[in-house]
C-alpha cells in the first residue's frame, strides 16, 4: 500500500491508463466542481474538498465519511474542470478502493447479491410478469434471468469469482445472501 | 449518406424489462413501424451498473459488460438499449477494451472460462440517436398522427447519455439538441427550465445510500420544471424513469407531497403522437398520470 494518490494511479490505471488519473496532480483547487455539483447543493459532500484530500494522502478521512457515496456520478464537474482533472472516475477510483478496504454499507452490497442470484441488479417478479403481458410482451425476457438460461447465469457468477466480488461484500453461497444477515450483515 | 443498420441487437438491462415494460413494448413498436428488426439477446445480464458496480469494483464491472458485448458480437448485430445506465457501461467497456490491448486480454482470460471473448466488432448505440440520427426528423414527422400542439415539454437528459463527452459523442454536454429535437417533431413544445441539465438523483449508488436525500434533488427539478409551467417530462433513461416516476410516490411519503408530474420515456411520448394508446405504451400502469392533453 502506497499513499492514496499512488494507490489511485496504479489502480485505476489497470483500467482507465495511469495518465487518466495523473490528471488529478494538476487539480489547482478552483472550486468549478463544488460550484456546478447537485450532490454539493444539498449534501455535505464537497468535491474539491475530496480532490484536496485525496492529494495530502486522508485515507481513513475519506473512506470513513458517508459523503464519499453521495455522488452520483453525473461527471458535471469532469466536463467542466479547467485544468482536465478526471474527476468522476478518480472518485470511482477512490471509491473502489474504500470498498476493498471493507468500506461498503449493506445495501450497497445487497445490489452484489441481487446480480448473483438473479444476473440482474433489479430482478423481475410475478407482479411485473403481469405488467409485461399487459403491453404485449413475453412474461419474462431471455435474459440471465430466465428458468432456462440457467447457464448464463452462472458465466456472471463465475466473473464474480474469479474476481473476487463474492468474498469482497461477503457473500455466503450456501443461503445466496451476505453472511452474517441475522447479525445486521455488518463485516 | 451512411447506411445504418435495420436490425440491432436491443440489450434490455434490469429496468426497462423487469420494472417498466411499456417502455420495452413502445421502443420495439416504434422501431418495427420503421423497418428496423430487433433481436433479443439471450442470456444478457445486469450491465452492470456504471455509478454502482463501476464505484465498487471495475474489475468485476469490466467483465460483466464484456461478456454482454460478446453476445451481441456473437449475433453479429450492433446494439441500442433505452437506459442510460446500460448506455454508460457498455458504451465505456467497449471504449476501455478497444483502446488497450492489456486490458482486453485480460477480460478475455476471464471470459474465456465459459468460452466467450470480446473481439471489439459490436458497437453501442442509444434508441433515440437511432430515432434521430438513423430513422431521422422527416420520416418521424411523416408518422405523426396526434400532433402534441399544446403541450409544453421539460426535457431531462439523464447524466450518461451525453457525459462524458468525449466517450459520447454527442456534442457539448451543455447545448444538446437530440431529445429537444424529438418532442418539437411532435408539434409540442420543448421548455427551458432553471435545472434541465440537473441529475435525477439516482446515479453511482446515491439513491441506495441515501434515498431521501437523492429525492430532494428530484423534488428540486421538478418544481423548476413545474414552475415554468411544464405539463410532462421526456427523457431518455429507465433508470431516471424509476427515479421520477416511483420517486414521486417516495416523495409524497418522505415528503407529504404528491407531484403527479407526467414522466414519460422518449419512445413513450413517440408512440402517443403516433396513435399507439396510453395502455400500449404502459403509461397506464405508472406512478404518475398522463392528462387528457397528452392522450386526446
Amino acid at each position: 500500500m502506497g499513499t492514496l494518490y499512488e494507490d489511485i494511479i496504479d489502480y485505476g490505471g489497470e483500467v482507465f491508463g495511469k495518465e487518466h488519473l495523473e490528471t488529478l496532480r494538476e487539480c489547482v483547487q478552483c472550486g468549478k466542481c463544488t460550484g456546478g455539483c447537485p450532490s454539493g447543493r444539498n449534501t455535505a459532500f464537497r468535491t474539491r474538498k475530496l480532490m484536496q484530500m485525496a492529494l495530502v494522502d486522508m485515507r481513513e478521512e475519506i473512506f470513513n465519511a458517508p459523503e464519499l457515496w453521495f455522488c452520483s456520478t453525473c461527471y458535471t464537474c469532469y466536463e467542466r474542470c479547467p485544468k482536465g482533472v478526471k474527476v468522476t472516475d478518480i472518485i470511482r477510483t477512490i471509491r473502489n478502493l474504500a470498498a476493498k478496504e471493507g468500506h461498503m454499507s449493506v445495501p450497497h452490497r445487497m445490489i452484489g447479491v441481487y446480480v448473483l442470484k438473479t444476473g440482474h441488479a433489479v430482478p423481475i417478479g410475478p407482479a411485473q410478469m403481469e405488467l409485461r403481458e399487459a403491453v404485449g410482451l413475453e412474461s419474462q425476457p431471455p435474459t440471465a434471468q430466465h428458468p432456462q438460461n440457467k447457464e448464463q447465469l452462472e458465466q456472471v457468477q463465475t466473473i464474480f469469482k474469479t474476481t473476487g466480488y463474492d468474498a469482497m461484500i461477503d457473500f455466503d453461497w450456501d443461503t445466496m445472501n451476505l453472511k452474517g444477515m441475522d447479525k445486521g450483515g455488518k463485516k | 449518406m451512411t447506411e445504418h443498420p435495420t436490425e440491432y441487437a436491443y440489450f434490455l438491462g434490469c429496468i426497462t424489462p423487469n420494472r417498466y415494460p411499456g417502455i420495452e413494448a413502445a421502443t420495439k413498436k416504434i422501431f418495427k413501424e420503421f423497418g428496423i428488426e430487433t433481436k433479443e439477446m439471450v442470456g444478457a445480464s445486469c450491465c452492470p451498473a456504471p455509478g454502482v458496480f463501476g464505484s465498487f469494483d471495475m474489475h468485476t464491472w469490466l467483465p460483466v459488460a464484456a461478456r454482454n458485448l460478446a453476445i451481441a458480437e456473437e449475433m453479429d448485430l450492433e446494439i441500442y438499449v433505452t437506459c442510460n445506465g446500460c448506455y454508460g457501461s457498455l458504451q465505456e467497456a467497449d471504449h476501455l477494451l478497444k483502446g488497450n490491448p492489456k486490458l482486453k486480454e485480460q477480460t478475455n482470460k476471464i471470459l474465456g472460462e465459459f468460452g466467450r471473448e470480446f473481439k471489439g466488432t459490436t458497437k453501442v448505440n442509444h434508441s433515440i440517436v437511432v430515432l434521430h440520427d438513423f430513422i431521422g426528423l422527416d420520416k418521424l414527422k411523416e408518422r405523426i398522427t396526434k400532433p402534441m400542439n399544446d403541450v409544453n415539454v421539460a426535457v431531462h437528459y439523464g447524466c450518461h447519455f451525453l457525459k462524458p463527452r468525449e466517450v459520447r459523442g454527442h456534442g457539448s454536454s451543455e447545448t444538446p439538441y437530440i431529445l429537444e429535437d424529438l418532442v418539437k417533431v411532435t408539434g409540442a413544445k420543448d421548455v427551458d427550465y432553471k435545472d434541465k441539465l440537473m441529475c435525477c438523483g439516482a446515479g453511482g449508488g446515491n439513491r441506495t445510500a441515501d434515498s431521501v436525500q437523492s429525492l430532494e434533488w428530484m423534488r428540486q427539478k421538478l418544481v423548476s420544471a413545474m414552475e415554468v409551467g411544464c405539463d410532462c417530462m421526456v427523457h431518455p433513461c429507465a433508470f431516471c424513469h424509476l427515479q421520477l416516476d416511483r420517486g414521486q410516490a417516495e416523495m409524497e411519503k418522505a415528503f407529504g407531497v404528491f407531484f403527479n408530474f407526467p414522466i414519460l420515456f422518449a419512445t413513450q411520448f413517440l408512440g402517443l403522437a403516433m396513435g399507439l394508446s396510453e395502455k400500449e405504451v404502459g403509461l397506464d400502469a405508472q406512478t404518475t398520470k398522463m392528462p387528457e392533453k397528452l392522450l386526446k
